[in-house]
């Protein structure tokens, strides 16, 4: 199921402005690769091509290329709401639908691929939620209101709508810079058993976190505002966090940076 | 670059120093109570002009509304039991004949009729219009489109309705031989003649309140937040099924209130459709037969030649009219309450 994701001199654009510049690195199946950076760097931005959402914004751009198992996302042909479906993302904020119940959120995905199965539908909420350790909480009250959870449950609910839809990739952007130190580490903890099914990536201005849940970690940065973001290493965490080959990555995360 | 820490440390030290001190800094506080309450009078001064001016704007609101009632109500009370007819049942109106024989009937059934066909052509397409504006026009042309359609809203609609009544209304003619050649089989599109029908003030009507919601849908769309839309992006959804998993379900009780403000001015509307309708008094569901009234339109061609009881039968018209449009914004108001836990503000 899990996914390889080469990335080839990638450069992503806000109209004119470029954002990041010819970023290359692969992200190995089933691990937990995480993006640390400062603010500005581009670390999201590289997250969003991932799976095209970079494009949404108005006059946002990318040159490059990312493949997917060997599959060029951006070529020719290739279809972004095909994308989208097979590399899975969670926001920031927890942004469950408000006018959905906590069942119809799980099942927004399915229903957009055309499952209409009840039987089939209540399986794969049921499988979704404990796959997000959301269920045993929230199995009583299926038809509440998603916006009405805390925000620690809102994320897993949203992590659990992700991951309904089966996709190969999940894609995390800061998913646990919104929540309270008990809610990072129920998310934590789902990260790391959900790495067996899934190949994720994930934003994080925390660099525990960093060290905590991934297998390999990409340092990006930039040399001042307004220049490109670049990734200025990439290496397996232990590695990063230790021993790591830049004198600018030591810098950053030994907490010694400008 | 080691010398990092210390200066944290450095900055770090100022802080305890400052809390250090605080004691001594008590003097200031202490001045300070005067000071203060000089201000909290101040702000307290305010904040009750503030208070008694919008509980009196308050107040005065549900004054001039009970007003307004009580006015209709003993104008209409002489007329109505002069009356020798059912107000509510009988499709005629005589009120200045002796004995006067006047009903509401025919009058309250076109201004119902002709409001409810309005909105059910113009809704879908200011919807349609605020859709495009918001989610498919590219930024440039979206910004101007949203400034336009504004400004038309501004426009007074009785300016559409006179549009509508000297270029469109004399072009009506072909597609209401089509709708009742082709759809005569209904009761509703079944007409042994058509000309100035009920439809045609009902397409002049939703060309009064077109631009008006979709101004408003534009506002409620504009409201969405991204990351509600970006959620269904991800999930695989295309731009439309994007706008029928995030945008409509967030934007309906916006699209609600808009269209019963829509609503409000067709019931309302009075020259348009006195200009329209031939102004006969009878029930028919045939919509495009050359027939029918409102309520406003019939209070805009009777008063003028109206005696006493003649106005107090036209101002019980107006006060049907008045309780009405109540009912319809009670309704809208439970469609959008019942719900709400699910419309967003809870979050």
């Amino acid at each position: 199921m899990a996914t390889r994701i080469d990335v080839n001199g990638l450069t992503a654009y806000y109209g004119k402005f470029k954002a990041v510049a010819d970023v290359n690195l692969t992200i190995e199946p089933k691990n937990v690769t995480a993006f640390i950076g400062p603010s500005g760097c581009g670390k999201s931005t590289v997250l969003r091509t991932l799976n095209r959402m970079h494009e949404v914004l108005p006059g946002a751009r990318v040159e490059g290329r990312v493949l997917l198992d060997g599959e060029d996302l951006y070529g020719a042909g290739m279809d972004p709401v095909n994308v989208r479906r097979t590399v899975g993302m969670v926001f920031q904020r927890p942004n469950p639908f408000p006018t959905m119940s906590i069942y119809e959120n799980v099942i927004a995905g399915l229903k957009l691929n055309g499952v209409r199965k009840k039987a089939l539908l209540d399986e794969r909420v049921e499988e979704s939620l404990r796959g997000a350790n959301l269920w045993e909480e929230v199995k009583d009250r299926l038809g509440r209101p998603g916006a009405g959870l805390s925000g620690g449950q809102q994320q897993r609910l949203c992590i659990a709508r992700a991951i309904a839809v089966e996709p190969q990739v999940l894609l995390m952007d800061e998913p646990c810079s919104a929540l309270d130190p008990i809610s990072t580490l129920a998310i934590e903890d789902l990260i790391t058993k959900l790495k067996s099914s899934f190949t994720i990536v994930i934003v994080t201005h925390n660099m525990q976190q960093a060290s905590r849940v991934s297998d390999a970690t990409a340092f990006f940065s930039l040399e001042k505002t307004g220049d490109p973001g670049r990734l200025v290493e990439f290496d397996k965490t232990s590695k990063i966090f230790s021993n790591p080959t830049e004198k600018r990555t030591e810098d950053y995360v030994s907490g010694r940076f400008g | 670059m080691t010398t990092e820490p210390d200066s944290s440390a450095d900055a770090a030290e100022p802080r305890g120093a400052a809390s250090a001190t605080a004691p001594p800094t008590d003097p200031p506080p202490a001045g300070g109570p005067a000071a203060a309450s000089s201000g909290k009078a101040r702000v307290g001064v305010a904040d009750l002009i503030f208070k008694n001016l919008t509980r009196t704007a308050g107040i005065g609101l549900l004054a001039l509304i009970a007003v307004i009632a009580t006015f209709l109500v003993l104008r209409a009370t002489d007329a109505l039991s002069a009356n020798t007819g059912n107000f509510l049942t009988t499709e005629e109106w005589f009120p200045n004949a002796s004995p006067p024989k006047f009903g509401v009937a025919a009058t309250l059934y076109g201004t119902v009729v002709s409001a409810a066909v309005a909105m059910i052509i113009a809704v879908p397409v200011a919807v349609g219009i605020a859709l495009f504006i918001t989610v498919y026009a590219p930024r440039q042309l979206s910004s101007i489109l949203g400034y336009i359609v504004d400004l038309l809203a501004a426009v007074p609609s009785v300016v559409y309705g006179l549009w509508g009544l000297i270029v469109l209304a004399p072009h009506m003619k072909g597609i209401q031989l089509w709708l009742n050649d082709y759809f005569g089989w209904i009761p509703l599109f079944d007409a042994d003649s058509v000309g100035r029908s009920l439809f045609v003030a009902s397409v002049v009507l939703a060309i009064m309140i077109l631009p008006i919601v979709a101004a408003l849908s534009r506002e409620v769309f504009l409201q969405v937040p991204i990351a509600h839309r970006e959620a269904a992006l991800a999930l695989g959804a295309t731009r439309w099924e994007m706008i029928r998993v995030a945008v409509l379900p967030y934007g309906k009780p916006g699209v609600i209130s808009a269209s019963m403000l829509g609503l409000g001015r067709a019931m309302g509307e009075t020259i348009a459709v006195a200009l329209v309708l031939p102004a006969s008094f009878n029930i028919s569901e045939h919509i495009l037969s050359p027939a029918g009234n409102t309520i406003a339109a019939n209070v805009a061609n009777g008063w003028g030649e109206a005696n006493d009881i003649g106005r107090g039968a036209l101002i019980a018209s107006g006060l049907v009219l008045f309780i009405v449009t109540m009912i319809v914004n009670i309704l809208a108001r439970a469609i959008v309450a019942r719900r709400r836990e699910f419309s967003g503000s809870a979050a």
